[in-house]
Parts: structure tokens; C-alpha cells; sequence
């Protein structure tokens, strides 16, 4: 078949459906593949969402977007087996519309999205593989599919493919990933009656509540936990390093149901209908992970491109501005009458370099290190934290001093005095 | 030549879960499907086109969601695909269904005449294997249900022969057509959609008819008020049997085999317990 196509997008999640959408806005001719059954049915994200990216594009996205809850309430709890300390951020500043966060759930977002996509005049085909990019000599002309004719040509294919992205492995515009770069993350939604979520979170209406966790949850290695209110349900998820799943040999599955059964967590989740179970990765690798995101006839957007903050778990707004911004590169070339070689698509890279995308990646660089390093952070402080709050809390008979210095030993017993300065350097260099 | 293959869009049953407390059937965000049995008929029809040439429209009666499951029969290879839509047809029980879709069918084939109707054995939701049939009496066709094989059509004197599996062993009969087709599940294979095809079913502009366009002369027979079918109530059956508690009796003392067994008796029957307590004393 000798269809052309202005652009190929190889993918419908955040990434994907933002480039498609600002293509096909700018009245490009644009096709995009998926290769599951709808796009989002095989999508995982815990989810937020945050307002800003959408917004940039479809400003009137509240009208009619698959929202949960807006969220008023951030809890950032650091965990040791049987307790929490927290920090618990509420303001009623974040009952303001337009409001900044939501939870969703990715499988009706990403159908939602794909449907303005298609409204904006982009050719949507779904259960489609794309197998193959097609090469003449080092440009990419176009993508082969797993269906019989399926050899489709264009001027530039957007790789939005996602984390564990195959395609640009094959071409060897990637290499393959390294399992210190990606997290395995796992969660669950568990369905109960909204009037439970509400009492439950002190919320009422749309609000949300979002809690995120550290601390031995994730057995020593390097992760976070996390648990989201939607409208009638609750997430809950753990992820952690690959490479630490694979060290510590704790399945995923595991390190989870020991994570609800914590204490401070169970009772949130107590009474509900567990619905839904599902596993995916993230890549968490950082600026210095970042593959080359651009060539000859060819872009990479999303999670394919490691553009994920994972210091503060954002990832599908960094996708759409990722997708956006490739997608207005190729429209200012067309408009200029350029072709799509990597010497033009250059400008990608230079416009996301002015970017919080960029900006942000670059300022955490040191972060995944930083960790990896330090597997203190995950396990010893918060039980020390814990241990220091209990202490000060229980009331014994024991004076304040002693247990201040109670306090100090249990620190310096655990780390070397210049490892403790040493730990809080390097925290306040990687979050510099 | 020129094929109508009913479908029906439901619910996908692998993935319908019943409410543990209500015990109700829990139909929302459930994908829904083409009816699988209806790929066997639409894939005889697609073969059949193969062979002879000509034009299989897809038909269906459903929400203007339904537009999904016709687009699927387009990839796989469907040339037409019609959808009768409109309210009025809302709470249709499958009297009201069969006269629509025969309707419908007359106004399809003022078009193109019909030679062949294909329709699923029965659905995966309303089960009745009745839609099939009564379009086939409303359109005074010849009906075939069960069909396993299709061994010969010929266009020109009009007559097709085909195999019926029934019960204790297979008929081969052979009528005019036009006539109506239901096929048996699991005797063909659905196709691979090829990427034109699924281009063209993306692109295809869908026909939708509401009452008028379906050619629906009386409006009592369609809808709620030409549906005598009351489903009163749908409900999930209890499950028929715990699985069989086993208890090991090959190893342990016999003693403590039978105080096992009285144990799991008396806490599923706590009143036999006390009962047999009452006679001992
Ligand atoms: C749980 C449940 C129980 C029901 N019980 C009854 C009942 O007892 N009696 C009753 O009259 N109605 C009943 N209905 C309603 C009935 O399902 C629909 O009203 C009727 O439109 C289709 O009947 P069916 O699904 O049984 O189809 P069947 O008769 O089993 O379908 C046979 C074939 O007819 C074709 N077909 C059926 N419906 C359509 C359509 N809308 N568009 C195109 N082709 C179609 C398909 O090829 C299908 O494979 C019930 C519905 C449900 C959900
Ligand atoms: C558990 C978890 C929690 C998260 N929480 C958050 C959060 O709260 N907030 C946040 O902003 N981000 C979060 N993220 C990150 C976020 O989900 C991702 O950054 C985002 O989904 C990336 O979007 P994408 O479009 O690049 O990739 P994806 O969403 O992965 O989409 C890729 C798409 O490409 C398709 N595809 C892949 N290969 C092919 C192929 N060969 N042919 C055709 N189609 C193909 C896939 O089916 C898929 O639909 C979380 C991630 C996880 C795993």
C-alpha cells in the first residue's frame, strides 16, 4: 500500500496522543498506531495528573476528561515496620479552580484522549504492532506492522512507545535498558463505597487525597509507595529499582501484600474489592540516561526518551510536553518547507532544553546515584526517625536529656558521625 | 452477489463480574464485543465473497456505541456496514428485534438485492437464539440453523447446500435462497485484518438508520411497547457446590481422622452439634 503519511506516532499514551493531537491540529496528515486493544488498555500510571500539560493543549480538557478527584491533600509518610511519620500538606487554596492535580485511571483517560486525537482529524488504528522501522540507508522512512500490507510510509515517525521502547532497541538508537535505570512498580485499585472514601480521607465531593511513602516498605531497596483516592476506589503501589528487585530476589507481587498489611496502610484499604492487579515499569534512569531523542526522519517522546522525574513521580506531563514539542518541531519544518533530517530536527532537543523538562531532569541528575549509594535512606533514617519520635513521645519517667542523647546514640550508632554530614550533603547537592 | 450478516454488540462475558453483596450483574466498564458467535457466520461470509465476488454488508441494531463492532467487521473484511439506531428501539426484546432488523434488511435491499442472511447461533448476553429465525419468518426465507459446512451455492439457479449438525449425525440440505444462515461456533476461523482494512474501517462513513430510515411501518412493534418480553429480573445462580473438602486418611490415627472430620462437620452444622449433644446427655 502506498499511503503517505506527514507523520507516523507509534503509540497512544500521554506522549503519543499529545503529538498527535498538535499534528493533526495543525492539519498534518497523521497516523497513529496502537498496539493495544484501545489506547490505555494496556496503560499503567498510578495516576496524577497534572493540569498544566493537558492544559497547553486542550484548555477546555475539564469539560469532559474521565477526572476522579482533584486533589487537596498531600501526605508524605516515611514508614518503618509498624509505624509512620508525616508530613501532611491540606490547603483549601487547592479547592481553588482550576484546580492543579487529579487522580485518574489511565484506561479511560487515555481512551478520552485518543478520542480528541481522532476528533482533531488524526487516523487512530488500534490492535496494530508496529514491528519495524523502515530504512533507507540511516533515515527512517517509515514503520512495518504485524499485519499483512502493512508497510506504511512517512516524512518523520514519533517513537511514543513507551519505557521498554522495542523499536528504537532494533534501529539501535537505544541500548538496552539498564535495570539500574528502570523501577518495577505494582499496584492494585481496590473499589469501596464513596461515603467510606470520604470519611475515611476527610474529603467530601471531588476532593482526593494522596499519600506517598519511604521507609522499609520497600525492604531496603531503592523505591517509593504510593496511595491515591479516586472517586470510588483506591490505588496502592510500591515501586522499586529493577536492579533491586533482582539483588534482593523479593517478587514484586510480595513486596506489595507486605506493604498492606503495614499498619498505617491497612485500615485505609480495609473492607475494599480488590479489582484490578497490574505491574509496569518506569524510567527512572535520569538525565544521563536520556538516549539521543532525535535522527534522521525520526523523534522520541515520553517514556521511550527516559523522560520521567522520578524525585517527584512525574512522567505523564513531561510525555505530553515532550510529545507537543516534537510534534510543533515538525510543524514550524513543514511551515518552512524543511525536510526531517536529524540536522533540523535538532531544534527538538533545543526547545526542550528551555523546558521544566530539561531544566528538571538536569537538576536531579545526581539523584539516582545519589540512592543507589546510599541504601541508608531507605531502611536505617526511618527507622531512626521513627525510633526518635517514639522515644520523645512515650512518656516513662525518663528525662528529655537522656533521651536526646538515647537519640544521638542511636544515629551515631548506625552511621559514623561524618557519614551522617556526609549523607545530608549529598541530599542537599543531588536536590540542589 | 450480496450477503447481510447481523451482529450484535454485548458485553464481554470473560470480564462481566457479578457484585459479591448484590449478587447483580455488574455491566459497567465492560468492553464490549462483537458476538463471538456471530464471527463464524460474518467469516462464512467473508469466504463466500471470496469465492463468488460481490458485497457483505454488516448489520446491527444497537446504541450508536455499537458503531465500534461494526468498524471491527469492516477491518475483517465487511464491504458495508449499516447501524439502525434510535431510541424508539430502546427495551426491544427479540420480537421487536427480529422486525427491525427485517425492516431493515428490506430497506437494504433496495440497494442491492440479498441473496444470502447470515445471523450467530444466539448471543453470549440475551442467549435466546431467536433474533436469527424470526428476521428469517418475517422475511419468508428459508432457514438453516446449526449450519457446519457450506458445500455448494450456486448463484445462478439459486439453491445452496449445506450441512446441519444435528442430533445423532449430520444433514445435508439444500434450499433456495435467499435464505437465512445461522452457523455453529468453532467451524472456521475468523481472519487476521489486514492494515487496508483497517484503514478503511477507520475511515468508513457508517450508515445509520433511525425508525424512518429502517423503514419501520408500526411503531407498536418496536421498543418497549412491541416487546411482550419481561425480564423481570437477572441474577447470578449460587454457586452449586463448595469444592470438596478432603482430609487426609492415608497417615494419623484414626482417632484423629474421625475428631477432624467431627470438627468440620460441627462448624458447618453447629446445630447438629448441639443437637447430638442433647441426646448424649
Ligand atoms: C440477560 C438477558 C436476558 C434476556 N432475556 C430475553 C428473553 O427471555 N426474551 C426476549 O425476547 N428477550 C430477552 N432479552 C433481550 C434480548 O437479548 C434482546 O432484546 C434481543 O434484541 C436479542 O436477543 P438475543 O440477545 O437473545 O439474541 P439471539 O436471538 O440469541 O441472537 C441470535 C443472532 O441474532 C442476531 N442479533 C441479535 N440481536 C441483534 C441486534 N441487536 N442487531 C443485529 N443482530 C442481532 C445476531 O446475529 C445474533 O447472533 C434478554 C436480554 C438480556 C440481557
Ligand atoms: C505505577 C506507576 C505510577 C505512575 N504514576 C505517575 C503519576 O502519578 N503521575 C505521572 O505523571 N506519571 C506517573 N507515572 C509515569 C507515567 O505513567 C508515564 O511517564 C507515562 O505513561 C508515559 O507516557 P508514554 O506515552 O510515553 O508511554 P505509555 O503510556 O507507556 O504509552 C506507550 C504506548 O505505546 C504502545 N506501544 C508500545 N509499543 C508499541 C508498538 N511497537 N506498536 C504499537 N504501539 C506500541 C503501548 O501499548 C502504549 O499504549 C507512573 C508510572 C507507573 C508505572
Amino acid at each position: 500500500m502506498q499511503e503517505r503519511f506527514d507523520a507516523i506516532v507509534v503509540g497512544a499514551g500521554p506522549s503519543g496522543n499529545a503529538a498527535a493531537y498538535t499534528l493533526a491540529k495543525a492539519g498534518l496528515k497523521v497516523l497513529q498506531l496502537e498496539r493495544g486493544e484501545y489506547p490505555g488498555s494496556k496503560n499503567v500510571q498510578g495516576a496524577i495528573l497534572y493540569s498544566d500539560a493537558l492544559e497547553r493543549m486542550i484548555p477546555e480538557f475539564r469539560e469532559d476528561a474521565p477526572l476522579e478527584r482533584h486533589i487537596i491533600e498531600q501526605r508524605m509518610w516515611v514508614l518503618d515496620d509498624n509505624s509512620h511519620m508525616a508530613a501532611h500538606y491540606r490547603s483549601d487554596e487547592f479547592n481553588r479552580q482550576p484546580y492543579n492535580r487529579y487522580t485518574i485511571i489511565r484506561a479511560q483517560f487515555d481512551k478520552w484522549f485518543a478520542g480528541k486525537v481522532q476528533e482533531a482529524g488524526a487516523l487512530l488504528i488500534c490492535e496494530t504492532t508496529v514491528s519495524d522501522l523502515l530504512m533507507d540507508r540511516n533515515r527512517v522512512i517509515g514503520v512495518r506492522t504485524d499485519r499483512e500490507g502493512g508497510d506504511i510510509y512517512a516524512d518523520v515517525v514519533i517513537l511514543a512507545d513507551g519505557v521498554n521502547s522495542l523499536l528504537a532497541k532494533k534501529a539501535g538508537f537505544h541500548a538496552e535498558l539498564n535495570p539500574k535505570d528502570v523501577a518495577l512498580a505494582v499496584k492494585e485499585i481496590h473499589f469501596m463505597p464513596v461515603e467510606t472514601i470520604e470519611s475515611r480521607f476527610n474529603v467530601s465531593g471531588d476532593e482526593g487525597v494522596v499519600i506517598e511513602m519511604a521507609g522499609k516498605i520497600t525492604q531496603g531497596m531503592m523505591g517509593t509507595g504510593f496511595l491515591y483516592t479516586n472517586k470510588e476506589s483506591i490505588t496502592v503501589g510500591v515501586g522499586c529499582m529493577l536492579s533491586d528487585f533482582k539483588k534482593a530476589k523479593v517478587s514484586p507481587y510480595t513486596l506489595l501484600d507486605e506493604m498492606k498489611q503495614h499498619p498505617s496502610i491497612k485500615p485505609l484499604l480495609a473492607g475494599g474489592e480488590m479489582k484490578e492487579y497490574t505491574a509496569h515499569l518506569i524510567p527512572e534512569g535520569g538525565f544521563d540516561a536520556m538516549p539521543q531523542i532525535y535522527g534522521n526522519g525520526w523523534m522520541i517522546v515520553g517514556d521511550s526518551g527516559m523522560f520521567v522525574n522520578a524525585v517527584h513521580r512525574e512522567g505523564s506531563n513531561l510525555a505530553m510536553t515532550t510529545g507537543r514539542i516534537a510534534a510543533e518541531t515538525i510543524i514550524a519544518l513543514k511551515e518552512k518547507g524543511q525536510d526531517t533530517s536529524a540536522k533540523n530536527l535538532a531544534a527538538y532537543r533545543k526547545a526542550l532544553d528551555e523546558t521544566f523538562v530539561m531544566k528538571d531532569l538536569k537538576k536531579y541528575r545526581r539523584m539516582p546515584n545519589v540512592f543507589h549509594a546510599n541504601p541508608q535512606f531507605f531502611n536505617d533514617y526511618p527507622e531512626l526517625v521513627s525510633r526518635a519520635a517514639r522515644t520523645m513521645l512515650t512518656v516513662d519517667g525518663v528525662d528529655k536529656k537522656a533521651k536526646e542523647r538515647q537519640i544521638r546514640r542511636d544515629f551515631s550508632g548506625r552511621r559514623s558521625l561524618l557519614g551522617l554530614m556526609g549523607d545530608a550533603f549529598k541530599m542537599w547537592r543531588a536536590f540542589e | 452477489m450480496h450477503i447481510v450478516v447481523c451482529i450484535k454488540q454485548v458485553p464481554d462475558s470473560a470480564q462481566i463480574r457479578v457484585h459479591p453483596v448484590t449478587n447483580t450483574i455488574m455491566r459497567q466498564g465492560v468492553p464490549a464485543i462483537v458476538n463471538p458467535y456471530d464471527l463464524y457466520s460474518l467469516e462464512e461470509a467473508l469466504r463466500l465473497k471470496d469465492r463468488f465476488g460481490g458485497r457483505v454488508t454488516v448489520l446491527c441494531m444497537g446504541p450508536p456505541m455499537a458503531e465500534a463492532a461494526l468498524r471491527k467487521c469492516l477491518a475483517y473484511g465487511a464491504d458495508e456496514a449499516v447501524l439502525v439506531t434510535d431510541r424508539a428501539f430502546a427495551g426491544s426484546d427479540t420480537l421487536a428485534t427480529s422486525y427491525a432488523l427485517a425492516s431493515a434488511i428490506r430497506q437494504i435491499q433496495k440497494d442491492m438485492a440479498v441473496d444470502l442472511v447470515f445471523a450467530g447461533k444466539q448471543t453470549i448476553d440475551g442467549d435466546t437464539a431467536q433474533v436469527g429465525p424470526g428476521i428469517a419468518k418475517r422475511l419468508d426465507m428459508g432457514l438453516l440453523t446449526y449450519v457446519s459446512k457450506i458445500e455448494t451455492l450456486d448463484l445462478q439457479a439459486r439453491e445452496i447446500t449445506v450441512h446441519r449438525r444435528a442430533e445423532g449425525g449430520v444433514q445435508v440440505l439444500k434450499t433456495k435462497t435467499p435464505c437465512l444462515i445461522t452457523m455453529l461456533e468453532g467451524v472456521n476461523e475468523m481472519r487476521f485484518a489486514t492494515m487496508p482494512n483497517m484503514f478503511r474501517a477507520a475511515r468508513y462513513p457508517l450508515k445509520l438508520l433511525d425508525k424512518d430510515a429502517a423503514g419501520i411501518e408500526d411503531v407498536a412493534k418496536i421498543g418497549l411497547k412491541g416487546s411482550p418480553t419481561i425480564v423481570s429480573k437477572v441474577f447470578a445462580p449460587q454457586p452449586k457446590a463448595k469444592r470438596a473438602d478432603m482430609i487426609e486418611t492415608e497417615s494419623g490415627e484414626p482417632r484423629d481422622i474421625a475428631i477432624t472430620l467431627l470438627t468440620k462437620l460441627f462448624t458447618q452444622h453447629p446445630k447438629l452439634e448441639k443437637e447430638i449433644d442433647k441426646q448424649a446427655a
